[in-house]
């Protein structure tokens, strides 16, 4: 079959460029595989599209798999198709009217991204948060690393074969919306994070479904252990399934709990503490195989870590303010808006211009997201919109590995995999 | 301006001036974060002397930056990581706004593959050297360069071909 043969069989409709570039550069990859050719009587070759519309690439992937029979080739992976453009909104948005973007970035943890803008527009507009502020962002990001890593569960396991179990992680997922609910008024996309601090305090609802979330959730771990741990069908499943080995996770540029799987402690939280997290303790899991199954075990552990975390939050929880006193800098509180004229003036002032860091300046601030690093570049023009927003998005950096990993794999190993990267488009595609 | 740089940082600074002293432009700050300008030409051999001597085995991003209406409008900065020093360095190279071209830094770190084709896409930045240099939100019948200061924020009517609002239309 050659490439031409492809092209006339398709008969692409949209974008033919786009599609004869793609195939052209999956003919292009590795030039020393010879070509596919008359010596293929059975026809063990083709090409597979896979996505954008399946239901196991987890959105929107597109994956064009050259298959030998049902071992892969080689393959390409295609991204874009939720591209929103959110850099070029950034530009036309001042800072806090961008936060609802960025819950739509990685929607499984909304509020990990909300920080990592917050923090960064700290940095460049020198804003100093109050303590508790610190502890109710650390408290809700761990939060969402428990639910992000829960749908990842869930779905990976249902990619493998086990639908039920999906079932059981979304039971513990709706206890978090819950939470979200009650902490910041919304279940998904919260826009909690202000910049200055946050929105408003834990509510006393709030504080006692958290408390109850951290002393059941732990049992219900144990049970996720006890049914996946030991299972012969889990584990020939995702044992020495998509190997990366440590130096190609380095070259490659994984990051997140793909890097950490191949045995290298790097977390944002140590290698850069932000917020409070230097004075908190807890572990950075790591795994020295690589494989699918090291990564289950890298992102169940951290799921207990972020119990450790929370509980630790929850004891030095100190009394204050929420939100930095400054008009120039934050949100009045809605006290002050609703009885005070200077309040509503700020209020105005905050919505119509807001913050304005220094001309020129620069700077890059991560977290980790449950996905890996999340970080924010922001170069500042002096108004109140950034000249230029860069979001470092661990998606994006994980995806390009899949065009590697996926290389000599079966290709009824293609969905675990992915299911095991745990992607999510809405970032990647930005 | 003084630096104040940390002690791995001050070291990066020394071994980059003394080696390339020709080629490193300037070094500044801004929130407590270090930006080291050089000249684009001999961005490749930087990146192997930062990698290969210095340790900075990792790279974290590579992204654009439109600089409209000043001279040399394009930049693009290279954000890496060194895991021994626990230290991390932004690298910044300009570009003319005519052809913009730059060498690919692929076969330092083979991670700046997406995104030099990211730059591409948004920019229009040209990668000399890169192995498969399309564009990868975009499709690429798309002509035009959205991050680009002078795109507009509404897009332009008619430049993405879109499908049928009806299903049945072939």
């Amino acid at each position: 079959m050659k490439l031409t043969d492809i092209q006339s069989r398709v008969k692409s409709t949209f974008f033919k460029e786009h599609q004869q570039k793609l195939y052209q550069s999956l003919e292009d990859k590795h030039t020393t595989i010879e070509e596919m050719d008359d010596g293929d009587p059975l026809t063990t070759k083709m090409v597979l599209n896979m996505g954008p519309q399946h239901p196991a690439t987890h959105g929107v992937l597109r994956l064009v798999l050259q298959l030998n029979g049902e071992s892969i080739e080689k393959t390409k992976v295609d991204i874009g198709y939720l591209h929103r453009g959110v850099e070029k909104i950034a530009e036309n948005k001042t800072y806090q009217e961008f936060m609802p973007y960025t819950d739509r970035m990685d929607y499984l943890s909304p509020y990990s991204n909300n920080v990592a803008l917050c923090i960064a527009v700290e940095k460049i507009s020198g804003v100093e948060v109050p303590e508790r502020a610190h502890y109710i962002r650390m408290i809700g990001c761990e939060l969402a690393r428990i639910s992000s890593h829960l749908l990842w569960l869930g779905t990976m396991v249902m990619d493998a074969g086990a639908i039920s179990f999906f079932i059981w992680t979304f039971k513990e997922r709706e206890k978090v919306y819950d939470i979200m609910d009650r902490l910041a008024g919304h279940r998904f996309t919260v826009s909690h994070s202000r910049i200055g601090g946050v929105a408003n305090d834990i509510t006393d609802e709030a504080m006692g479904a958290i408390k109850e979330f951290i002393e059941t959730f732990p049992n219900e771990l144990k049970d996720y252990h006890k049914l996946l741990d030991r299972n012969r069908i889990f584990i020939d499943r995702n044992e020495a399934v998509g190997v990366l080995k440590t130096e190609d996770a380095i070259r490659f540029g994984a990051t997140g709990p793909v890097l950490r799987a191949t045995g290298f402690a790097m977390d944002t939280r140590r290698f850069n503490p932000y917020a409070r997290y230097s004075e908190v303790e807890f572990e950075v899991p790591t795994r020295l195989e690589g494989d699918n199954l090291a990564r289950y075990f890298v992102r169940m552990e951290e799921m207990s870590e972020s119990i450790r975390i929370i509980r630790q939050c929850l004891d030095k929880l100190p009394k204050g303010p929420v939100r930095t006193d400054n008009a120039k800098q934050a949100y009045p509180s809605k006290d002050e808006v609703y009885y005070s004229m200077e309040g509503m003036i700020h209020d105005f002032m905050m919505t119509d211009t807001g913050i304005c860091p220094p001309d020129g300046a620069e700077t890059y601030s991560a977290v980790e997201s449950p996905k890996g690093e999340l970080g924010y570049y922001i170069q500042s023009d002096g108004t109140g919109h950034p000249w230029r927003l860069k979001i470092n998005a661990p998606s994006f950096t994980n995806l390009q590995i899949l065009e590697n990993m996926l290389d000599g794999e079966m290709l009824a190993d293609t969905v675990v995999i992915i299911g095991g990267m745990d992607p999510v488009l809405g970032e990647a595609d930005k | 301006m003084s630096l104040e740089l940390s002690e791995p940082l001050q070291r990066v600074v020394d071994a980059l001036s003394e080696k390339f002293s020709k080629e490193v432009i300037e070094v500044y700050q801004s929130t407590g974060i270090t930006f080291i300008r050089v000249e684009a030409d001999s961005i490749v051999e930087i990146c192997y002397f930062m990698k290969d001597e210095l340790e900075y085995i990792y790279l974290s991003d590579l992204f654009g930056i439109d600089r409209y209406t000043s001279e040399e409008r394009f930049e693009v900065v290279y954000n890496m990581i060194s895991f021994k020093e626990g230290s991390r360095v932004f690298l910044k190279v300009r570009c003319e706004e005519e052809n913009p071209e730059v060498d690919s830094v692929y076969e330092v770190w083979p991670s700046a593959s997406w995104n030099e084709r990211e730059v591409y896409d948004m920019f229009g930045i040209h990668f000399r050297n890169h192995p498969d240099l399309r564009r990868i939100f975009m499709p690429e019948d798309f002509r035009y360069f959205p991050l680009r200061k002078e795109f507009p924020l509404l897009g332009i009517p008619g430049s993405i071909e879109l499908p049928g609002t009806t299903p049945d239309t072939e």
